[in-house]
C-alpha cells in the first residue's frame, strides 16, 4: 500500500502537472483554432440559459473556495483571529451552496445533452470522457464539504491542504493524504484526472476568459497583414 | 450636420467647406439597384457554393434575398426590441451597444440571452435520395423523404431560408414583417393590392460595426486598408456575442467548429481587384463595387446624432470627395495609395451615394453606419400608372405617381431612412426623371433640361447616371483597386490565411468526396509541375478554366515526373 500511496500522492501530481502545462502549450501552439466553447446554444437555448450560468458561477465560487482553503494555512486565519467555527460555517454555507448550484447546473446540462438529439449528436469523444469525471469531482467534493464540515471530525486544512502545499515544496507529504477520508481521496484523484484532461477537452476555453474586453476599445482595427519581415525601400518592384 | 439639399453639381454634404480631414480611410462598399433584382437567388447560391457548403454551416447564407414585405432571414431579425442588435444612445446621449456595455456582456457570457436559435433561421435538411435507387421492387413509388441535416432524423420541412419568397404564405406570414407593423394598418395586404420587391442582403461591412464591439475576444476586426469586417478564426472562442450584436444578423455560428463566421466580401477576390462572387454572378447586374473615402474621426459623432432620421445625412457627412485635392492629399498622407484615390474618383458607389444621391443605407437607425446601400425600386409605379391609361414614363405623371405609388414610400422609408420619406422620394424622383429624360432621347425628341433640373441635376448627369444604372458596364460597375499593405504584395500564396483551419471557412470538407477537390493541395508542387502555380507555394486550381473533360491541370500533385499529362 505504501508504494501505491507514494505513486498516487507523490508522483502522480507531478505527472499531471507536466501533462497539464505541456498539453496546454501544445494546444495553444498547434490548435488555436480548436480552442472554443463549442457552445450548443444554437440547438437548445431554454435549458442552457438557466443551467449554464448556474453551473459556471457555482464553479467559479467553488474554485475561489479551493484557492482559499488550500493555500491559506490554518495558522494564518488563527493569527487573524477568525474563529474556527465561523470559518467552517462560511465554508459550509458558501461552499455548499456554490457546490450545489454547480452540481445542479451540471445535471441539467448533462440531461439536456443527452435528451436533445442535436446536442447529443454534436458531442465529441472528449466530452464523453470529460463529463463523468466532472460529475465525480463535483459530487465527491460536495459530499466532502457537507459531510466533512457537518460532522467536524476531519479538518482538511490539517490534511489535504498540507499535502497540497507540500507539493510545491517538492517534498510531498504523502501521509497527510493517506490519512484523509476516502471521499477526499476520490475528489483529489478525479480532480487530477480533470487537470490531465483539461488541455485536451473543451475545458481549455477557460483559458480564453475574455477579461481584456473590459479595457479594450469597442471597435478593433487590424491591418491586412503584418508589415513584411524584410525591410524594403518602399518599392514593391525592389522586393 | 449638413442640411439635406440638392445641389446642381456633384454631391452635397461631403463635408465640403470644412477643414481638410485629419485622417482619411478607404472602404470597399457596395450599392445594389433594387429596381433590377428579379429575385433569382443566383447570388445566394453561388455564395453558398463558395463559402458555406460545409458541415456546420448548412443553415448559413452569407448572401440571402428576401421578399419584402416579409419576415426576412432569420425570421423577424429587424425587430431589435427582441434581438437587441446594433447600437443605441444611453441616457447621457452616448453610443452604447444595445445589448449593454462591457460589464453586462461579460456577465451574460455563460448564456447569450439574445441569441437566435436554429429554428429562427430554419432547420437545414436534405432528402433521402438513396431510397430512390435502392428501394426494393414494390407497388409503391419510392419517395425521397426529407432528413434533418442537424441530427440525421426524418423531419418535416416547416420553414426554410426563403419560405415567404414571393409573398409565400400570404398575409398570415407577411403581417409578421417588423417594418410593416411599424407603419401600421395603412398597408393593404389583399392580393389585388399587394406589392413586393426583393432585398438581397450581405454583411454591411459597417463603419461602426456592432459585431466587432460585441466580441469579447477581439477576434472580429475591421481591416484598415479596405474596411472589410472579418473574423479571426484562430482567436474566436465561440462566445456568440457578435451573432446577437449584429442587427442585420449577418454573423453565423458554425455549430461544428464552434466559431463565428460571416460574409468576407470575398476578400481574396477584392484583393485581386475582382468583384465578389455575388456581384460577379448577379443576373440582374445590379451590384456596384467601389471605393469610398471617409473621415474616421467623424464616424463616432455621426453615429451618435440624436434623431434616427438624421443618421442618413450624418453618414453622408462622413464621406469625403476624392476630387477635392485636400482630401486626396490627406488620403495619401494617411497611407491610402494613389491608385485607391483615383479609383475612388471613378467609384460607381461614390457616384450613386454622394453625387447622384440615389442610393440609401439599409436601416441607418441601427447606428452601425452600414456600407452596402440600396437604390429603392421604382418599376411597379410605372406599371401601375400605365394600367390606368396614363403615360407611364411622362415626367409629370411619374412625379405624381410617386406620391401615390404601389410600394408605399413609407415602407421604403422604414427600410432605408428610419422612416424619413423625403430622401426616398428624392431618390425615386431622380430615377423617374432619368426615365423621362432618356425616353425623349430615345424617341429622338429634343432634350428637355427642365426634367433634369426639376430634380437638381443636369442633362450630362442624367446621361451618366443612365449609363451607370441602365447599361451598367462591367468595368463601370466594379472599380476595385488591388490590395495594398505595407509596401509589397505578391499574392496570397506565400502567407497562411487564418480562414484555412480545419473545418474553417477557407477549407472544404475533406471527407465529402465530391468537394474534396476544392482543397488546396497539401504537398507543395515542384516548380516544374504543370498547373497554375509555378512557384513553390501551394498551387491553386481554377476550375473555371476546366472544360469538364479529363482531369483539370494541377488538380492532383504529380505522382512521378513523367506521368503528368
Ligand atoms: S452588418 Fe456586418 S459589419 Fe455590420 S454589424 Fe453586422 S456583421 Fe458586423
Ligand atoms: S443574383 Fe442579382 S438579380 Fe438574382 S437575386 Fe441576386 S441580386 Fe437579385
Amino acid at each position: 500500500m505504501r508504494h501505491l500511496h507514494i505513486a498516487l500522492w507523490g508522483v502522480l501530481p507531478y505527472l499531471v502537472l507536466v501533462l497539464f502545462l505541456a498539453g496546454s502549450a501544445w494546444r495553444y501552439q498547434y490548435d488555436r483554432f480548436g480552442i472554443t466553447t463549442r457552445s450548443s446554444q444554437l440547438h437548445e437555448s431554454r435549458l442552457l440559459r438557466v443551467a449554464s450560468p448556474m453551473f459556471h458561477i457555482g464553479l467559479l465560487l467553488v474554485i475561489g473556495g479551493h484557492v482559499i482553503g488550500l493555500i491559506v494555512p490554518e495558522s494564518l486565519t488563527e493569527a487573524l483571529r477568525v474563529p474556527e467555527s465561523a470559518y467552517r460555517a462560511n465554508a459550509l454555507l458558501v461552499g455548499g451552496l456554490a457546490g450545489t448550484a454547480a452540481v445542479a447546473g451540471l445535471s441539467v446540462l448533462i440531461w439536456r445533452r443527452l435528451s436533445t438529439r442535436a446536442v447529443r449528436e454534436s458531442s465529441t469523444r472528449s466530452d464523453r470522457a470529460l463529463y463523468p469525471v466532472l460529475v465525480t469531482v463535483l459530487v465527491a467534493g460536495l459530499v466532502a464539504t457537507l459531510a466533512g464540515s457537518a460532522s467536524g471530525d476531519y479538518d482538511y486544512r490539517l490534511g489535504v491542504s498540507i499535502w497540497f502545499r507540500s507539493l510545491f515544496e517538492l517534498d510531498p507529504n504523502v501521509d497527510a493524504m493517506r490519512d484523509a477520508p476516502l471521499v477526499f481521496q476520490v475528489h483529489t484523484l478525479t480532480g487530477m484526472a480533470l487537470f490531465a484532461l483539461w488541455p485536451f477537452s473543451r475545458l481549455v476555453h477557460a483559458f480564453a476568459a475574455p477579461v481584456g474586453y473590459l479595457v479594450r476599445p469597442y471597435v478593433v482595427y487590424r491591418s491586412r497583414r503584418p508589415a513584411p519581415a524584410r525591410a524594403l525601400d518602399g518599392r514593391p518592384d525592389r522586393a | 450636420m449638413a442640411r439635406p439639399s440638392l445641389r446642381k453639381k456633384g454631391g452635397a454634404a461631403n463635408g465640403r467647406g470644412k477643414a481638410a480631414p485629419r485622417r482619411v480611410m478607404a472602404q470597399v462598399a457596395m450599392v445594389m439597384n433594387l429596381d433590377k433584382c428579379i429575385g433569382c437567388h443566383t447570388c445566394s447560391v453561388t455564395c453558398k457554393q463558395t463559402w458555406t457548403n460545409r458541415p456546420g454551416t448548412e443553415y448559413v447564407w452569407f448572401n440571402n434575398v428576401e421578399t419584402r414585405p416579409g419576415q426576412g432571414y432569420p425570421r423577424g431579425y429587424e425587430d431589435q426590441d427582441r434581438w437587441n442588435g446594433g447600437w443605441t444612445l444611453n441616457r447621457r446621449g452616448r453610443l452604447v451597444p444595445r445589448a449593454g456595455g462591457r460589464f453586462r456582456r461579460l456577465s451574460g457570457i455563460f448564456a447569450n440571452p439574445d441569441l437566435p436559435e436554429l429554428n429562427d433561421y430554419y432547420e437545414p435538411w436534405t432528402y433521402d435520395y438513396a431510397t430512390l435507387t435502392d428501394a426494393p421492387l414494390g407497388d409503391d413509388v419510392p419517395t425521397a423523404a426529407p432528413r434533418s441535416l442537424i441530427d440525421g432524423r426524418p423531419t418535416s420541412v416547416e420553414w426554410g431560408p426563403n419560405w415567404d419568397d414571393d409573398l409565400g404564405g400570404g398575409p398570415a406570414h407577411v403581417a409578421n414583417d417588423p417594418m410593416l407593423r411599424k407603419i401600421g394598418d395603412g398597408i393593404k395586404l389583399e392580393y389585388e393590392q399587394s406589392f413586393m420587391f426583393y432585398l438581397p442582403r450581405i454583411c454591411e461591412h459597417c463603419l461602426n460595426p456592432s459585431c466587432v464591439a460585441a466580441c469579447p475576444s477581439g477576434a472580429l476586426y475591421k481591416r484598415i486598408e479596405d474596411g472589410i469586417v472579418l473574423v479571426d478564426q484562430d482567436r474566436c472562442r465561440g462566445w456568440r456575442m457578435c451573432v446577437s450584436g449584429c442587427p442585420y444578423k449577418k454573423i453565423y455560428f458554425n455549430h461544428r467548429t464552434g466559431k463565428a463566421e460571416k460574409c468576407t466580401l470575398c476578400y481574396p477576390r477584392i484583393e485581386a481587384g475582382e468583384p465578389t462572387v455575388c456581384s460577379e454572378t448577379c443576373v440582374g447586374r445590379l451590384r456596384y463595387l467601389g471605393v469610398i473615402l471617409y473621415d474616421p474621426d467623424r464616424v463616432g459623432e455621426a453615429a451618435s446624432v440624436e434623431d434616427d432620421r438624421d443618421l442618413y445625412e450624418a453618414q453622408l457627412g462622413c464621406f469625403l470627395d476624392p476630387d477635392d485635392p485636400q482630401v486626396a492629399a490627406a488620403a495619401e498622407a494617411s497611407g491610402v495609395p494613389h491608385d485607391w484615390v483615383t479609383a475612388a474618383r471613378r467609384s460607381p458607389v461614390h457616384a450613386l451615394i454622394n453625387k447622384y444621391r440615389v442610393a440609401l443605407p439599409l436601416h441607418p437607425e441601427y447606428r452601425t453606419m452600414p456600407m452596402v446601400w440600396y437604390i429603392p425600386p421604382l418599376s411597379p409605379i410605372v406599371d401601375a400608372l400605365a394600367e390606368t391609361g396614363n403615360d407611364g414614363e411622362d415626367a409629370g405623371n411619374l412625379f405624381g405617381a410617386i406620391e401615390s405609388l404601389r410600394i408605399p414610400v413609407s415602407y421604403l422609408a422604414e427600410l432605408f431612412t428610419a422612416g424619413d420619406e423625403e430622401p426616398v422620394r428624392a431618390s425615386l424622383r431622380k430615377l423617374a426623371a432619368m426615365r423621362a429624360h432618356m425616353r425623349r432621347v430615345n424617341l429622338g425628341e429634343p432634350e428637355d433640361p427642365s426634367i433634369a433640373g426639376s430634380v437638381g441635376m443636369d442633362t450630362d448627369q442624367m446621361r451618366a447616371m443612365y449609363r451607370l444604372l441602365a447599361l451598367a458596364k462591367y468595368d463601370e460597375r466594379y472599380v476595385i483597386p488591388t490590395a495594398y499593405s505595407g509596401g509589397s504584395f505578391t499574392g496570397h500564396a506565400d502567407h497562411g490565411c487564418s480562414l484555412e483551419g480545419p473545418g474553417g471557412p477557407g477549407m472544404m470538407d475533406g471527407d465529402a468526396a465530391g468537394e474534396a477537390f476544392h482543397a488546396p493541395p497539401l504537398v507543395p508542387a515542384p516548380s516544374s509541375a504543370a498547373g497554375e502555380g509555378d512557384g513553390d507555394g501551394p498551387r491553386r486550381v481554377n476550375l473555371l478554366n476546366w472544360n469538364g473533360h479529363g482531369r483539370p491541370a494541377g488538380l492532383f500533385p504529380p505522382r512521378a515526373a513523367g506521368e503528368e499529362s
